[in-house]
């Protein structure tokens, strides 16, 4: 890390303290993975120095859906439907172009009741981060199965679960996602420098992360239990964020046609990987036992497949596609953000009126 | 041959859908109304790309009555599959042109018969290119009708250069279709029927235009910024001309765009986008129909519980189900004033000409951001699909209404101090903040569930009672602000009252008119708006029976009325026309007469 981070209590470069990056107190179960990912994400923008402000928070329906009110309690935010935060963002966002998305949803959200709106959000790039907390079950309506939970997994009161899961990074890849990372919410660092590198990433980032269900899925040697995770996480690399200019780290600033980043992947030197983000950031990956090239889509479903079917829980960045525009950018959109024109830049002029009434007949 | 009947009298053309007829149609309905005669026309169509039958009918009237009728004096057979049924509509003493090549017997005796060689002509014409042949051939039968009717030659070449935007190789090649059919018609066939038409001056004035394309227009000069849809007849053109028109209009001096479109995956996605805009301070809206309003009912529910300005447009088909997808209904009212779970209701615009479309789609955005609350505008396929005559588009007489909005300035003057869901002016309408603000005390959260007035979330009692009752207060505070009713009265105080609203205005003018012949005087009041006003209750309290018509099976309004109204309920009696084709004023007319309990000696129903 090239720049000292604030200490708890110190004032970041934007000015705030740690205490401006909370949210109201968890609801959720002691223990649930979830809130260790919302500490994250405040712990994150406030270090990243964003203004809360610059951030708006968005969730469908669940247990998952419900965390958004435990951080950045001064970034909008908009608990949508169940299993449609996608569009609610996807309109939302172009309110003020300059704004990033930060959404949250779970297995149940995403994987089930929204698997068409999680799919069609990444395939139009929508300038978010998309975080699946992702423990194979419904919580809040007390345990049962969820799409993602493992063939054969036994819970009290549901039985055996007869279907096979559905796989949130392969879903997101076959839908064309610009980023996509899988993690285990009990490895707090790599969380951390996951998401650092997501809200830098430009349009949809994709965070499938293993959360585990203290209360209703969380037996010893299951998939998504804490024991299987600490024992059986496999992090594809070593990762750690660097923001794009010393001292000052990285902002959400949102650059409009920027030109295109290279991806420097030449500069692969046996173990280190580095990929520069649009806005300047880079992450740095050290490969471990695998020699992992997260930009290559083909190499990305090759390793999903293969964690699938040796039920291997992998972590880390599985895919990252730099300069595809956002969504907001495909449009040609004013200079100034739509939701601050006025009548008269939204009225066509009274002049006009005799033209459109002469194209009738 | 018998006296000349003028101007007064519909033309039923059949063709085969996907032949290319509906520049024909056109072009028939256009240069009626360039000649001056009040016209309309109504393409009456199945839900197929190619092959079934489909008409359109053309209604001319010198009185400026333009509900479709059910008599078809002239009838222009291009489709054998749809020939016998042809030949038996038209009235009797009607005209009956067919293309020749249909070998099928002529069986009325009491009809005037004239054969068209359209596919000879054609083929005799070396300008026509074979593939075109069909599409050409369709213009014969325009010029064999226009020379048998009295139609002006010119005002047939104003209309194919409209549709043509005046390229010359097109028009060249129309035009001289219509040519061959008129001279060929002026050579070979004695005119034996009664139908002409002449030159007037009633159409001055007025343009012609679609209720989709006005409605596009209208929410452009409304200040729409974000559009979310989902193709679905018949309110697909209604985004599309969106799409035309958008670009001309709305692009700022440096070329960039004030709005954004995006066509979604479905309607649940269409109108989660669009609220998900509106909410961040967007003018947003979405078109749709039955089905789609269906699915988009449980985000409809969200937008009123969290009061978010949205605009949806519901060109109304027939339901229920997938139902008659290219009939026109009125049958969403029920459903849509009163659509979501738990307690809802929904303030609902009801354009009564293609006119209002325009107007409608500008208010609509003022009301929705007034009121914080979505908006529906119910039009239907028979204004949206079809080419009305119509004042023209009036620029809107009123400045924009961006409702309680506080930027960053506004909150540093009350430092802070605000609650998005607190009632401070006393109209049970909150202030809101934008996304995007940097105030650090702007941000809310907003959610579908139980919440305070600042917007936290809360299971308390007492706070979801007040909310609830804030909600109420808002809908009565709409009451005063919504466009009010247009009355229609008699000469003569009339103690029968109708109440219609939506596209069914030609055909209750023209009742009116056929009752007053008979001695009975109506008065009517054409709604504009639910909930409705304190002049609706007037109006019904001044007539002993008001009628309440619909292009429904219930009675839909009818049944919101009585609601509305209990006191009133005895005085209210339905009559619903349900069965996917426009209302007409014979059957208003005869369902009056047979119901009303005051008519005039000797003049009941024979």
């Amino acid at each position: 890390m090239s720049t000292t981070l604030p200490m708890a209590g110190q004032v970041n470069t934007v000015g705030l303290t740690k205490n401006d990056y909370r949210g109201a107190p968890s609801t959720l179960c002691v223990g649930c993975g979830h809130n260790s990912i919302a500490n994250q994400i405040s712990a994150v923008c406030f270090e990243m120095n964003i203004l809360p402000e610059n951030i708006i928070k968005f969730s469908g329906i669940g247990c998952s859906s419900k965390s958004p009110t435990y951080f950045l309690g001064r970034s909008f935010g908009f608990n949508s439907l169940h299993g449609r935060m996608p569009s609610i963002a996807t309109g939302a966002l172009f309110g003020d172009y300059r704004l990033r998305g930060l959404g949250v949803s779970g297995d149940g959200d995403s994987a089930s009741i929204g698997m068409g709106q999680f799919k069609h959000v990444m395939r139009r790039n929508v300038n978010m981060v998309y975080i699946v907390e992702n423990n194979g079950v419904y919580g809040l309506t007390k345990g049962q199965f969820s799409a993602t939970a493992d063939k054969g997994l036994e819970l009290k009161k549901q039985g055996t679960n007869m279907y096979l899961p559905v796989d949130i990074c392969q879903e997101a890849l076959a839908s064309r996602a610009t980023f996509i990372a899988r993690l285990f919410a009990g490895n707090a660092k790599q969380v951390k420098e996951v998401l650092k590198a997501a809200l830098s990433h430009r349009g949809i980032a994709v965070i499938d992360i293993i959360s585990p269900c203290v209360t209703f899925n969380n037996q010893e040697n299951t998939y998504y239990s804490y024991d299987f995770g600490k024992a059986n996480e496999e992090p594809l690399h070593d990762i750690s964020f660097h923001a794009a200019s010393e001292g000052g780290g990285s902002s959400i600033s949102y650059v409009p046609h920027k030109p295109e980043i290279a991806l420097e992947a030449d500069m692969v030197d046996g173990e280190i990987r580095e990929v520069k983000l649009h806005d300047g950031s880079s992450i740095v990956l050290k490969t471990l036992e695998k020699n992992y090239n997260p930009t290559n889509r083909i190499e990305a479903m090759r390793v999903l497949e293969e964690a699938q079917q040796n039920n291997w829980l992998l972590t880390g960045i599985i895919y990252v596609e730099t300069g595809k525009p956002a969504l907001t950018e495909l449009s040609n959109l004013t200079e100034t953000p739509l939701n601050r024109l006025t009548e008269q830049d939204l009225r066509p002029a009274p002049e006009t009126i005799k033209k459109i009434n002469d194209l009738m007949f | 041959m018998t006296q000349r009947i003028v101007n007064d009298f519909s033309i039923t053309v059949g063709t085969a859908n996907g032949s290319g007829s509906s520049t024909a149609n056109n072009t028939i309905l256009r240069a009626l109304f360039k000649m001056g005669i009040p016209v309309s026309g109504k393409n009456l169509f199945p839900s197929n790309i190619q092959g079934l039958p489909t008409w359109y009918t053309i209604r001319v009237n010198k009185d400026g009555f333009t509900a479709r009728t059910e008599t078809h004096e002239i009838v222009i057979a291009m489709n054998p599959n749809s020939f016998a049924k042809d030949q038996a509509a038209i009235a009797p003493g009607g005209a009956f042109f067919y293309s020749d090549d249909i070998k099928q017997p002529i069986t009325r005796t009491d009809i005037i018969a004239y054969p068209m060689p359209v596919k000879e002509l054609v083929r005799n014409n070396p300008d026509i290119p074979t593939n075109l042949r069909d599409l050409v051939g369709n213009m014969i039968y325009v010029g064999i009708l226009a020379q048998m009717i009295g139609m002006d030659m010119d005002k047939i070449e104003m209309a194919i250069r409209f549709h043509f935007k005046n390229k010359e190789r097109p028009v060249a090649l129309n035009m001289g279709a219509v040519k061959a059919g008129a001279e060929w018609a002026a050579a070979n066939l004695t005119k034996k029927d009664s139908f002409y038409v002449e030159a007037m001056n009633k159409t001055e004035g007025l343009i012609m235009a679609d209720g989709n394309t006005a409605g596009a227009l209208g929410s452009i000069y409304g200040g729409v910024q974000f559009i979310g849809w989902y193709p679905i007849t018949p309110a697909t053109s209604l985004a599309e001309s969106l799409n035309d028109y958008l670009p001309v209009l709305r692009k700022n001096p440096a070329g960039k765009e004030t709005y954004a479109v995006v066509q979604a995956e479905d309607e649940l996605a269409a109108v989660g986008m669009s609220i998900g805009a509106g909410w961040a301070g967007l003018r947003a809206m979405t078109s749709t129909s039955g089905p789609g309003l269906s699915l988009m009912t449980e985000f409809y529910g969200l937008a009123y519980y969290a009061e978010i300005p949205v605009v949806i447009w519901d060109v109304q088909r027939m339901g229920p189900s997938t139902g008659l997808p290219t009939r026109t209904s009125q049958g969403d009212l029920g459903f849509a004033a009163h659509m979501g779970h738990g307690d809802t209701n929904h303030i609902v615009l009801l354009p009564g000409s293609v006119n209002e479309c325009f107007e409608f789609g500008w208010r609509a955005f003022d009301i929705a951001e007034r009121i914080q609350t979505p908006v529906l505008v119910m039009s239907d396929l028979d204004f949206g699909m079809n080419q009305w005559m119509t004042e023209p588009f009036k620029y809107p007489d009123s400045p924009m209404d961006r409702g309680k909005v506080l930027w960053e300035e506004d909150l540093e003057k009350i430092k802070g101090d605000w609650g998005r869901y607190r009632d401070v002016d006393g109209d049970g309408i909150p202030y809101r903040t934008l996304p995007g603000n940097k105030h650090p005390l702007s941000a809310y959260f907003t959610r579908g569930t139980g919440h305070d007035e600042q917007a936290k979330y809360n299971e308390d009692s007492g706070v979801w009672y007040r909310n609830m009752e804030r909600l109420s207060k808002k809908f009565e505070t709409a009451r005063s602000i919504l466009p009010k009713p247009v009355l229609h009265t008699a000469a003569h105080p009339a103690r029968i009252g109708v109440i219609a609203f939506g596209s069914t205005e030609p055909a209750i003018i023209e009742a009116q008119a056929m009752l007053q012949q008979q001695g009975v005087a109506t008065d009517f009041l054409r709604l504009r708006a639910l909930p409705i006003s304190a002049e609706v209750e007037e109006f019904i309290r001044s007539h002993e029976q008001v009628f309440v018509v619909e292009m429904n099976r219930d009675g839909h309004l009818h049944e919101i009325l009585i609601l509305e109204l209990p006191g009133m309920a005895t005085r209210l009696q339905s009559i619903a026309y349900n069965d996917g084709l426009p209302l007409t004023a014979r059957f208003v007319s005869q369902a009056i007469l047979s119901q009303a309990s005051h008519i005039p000696a000797g003049q009941e129903e024979k």
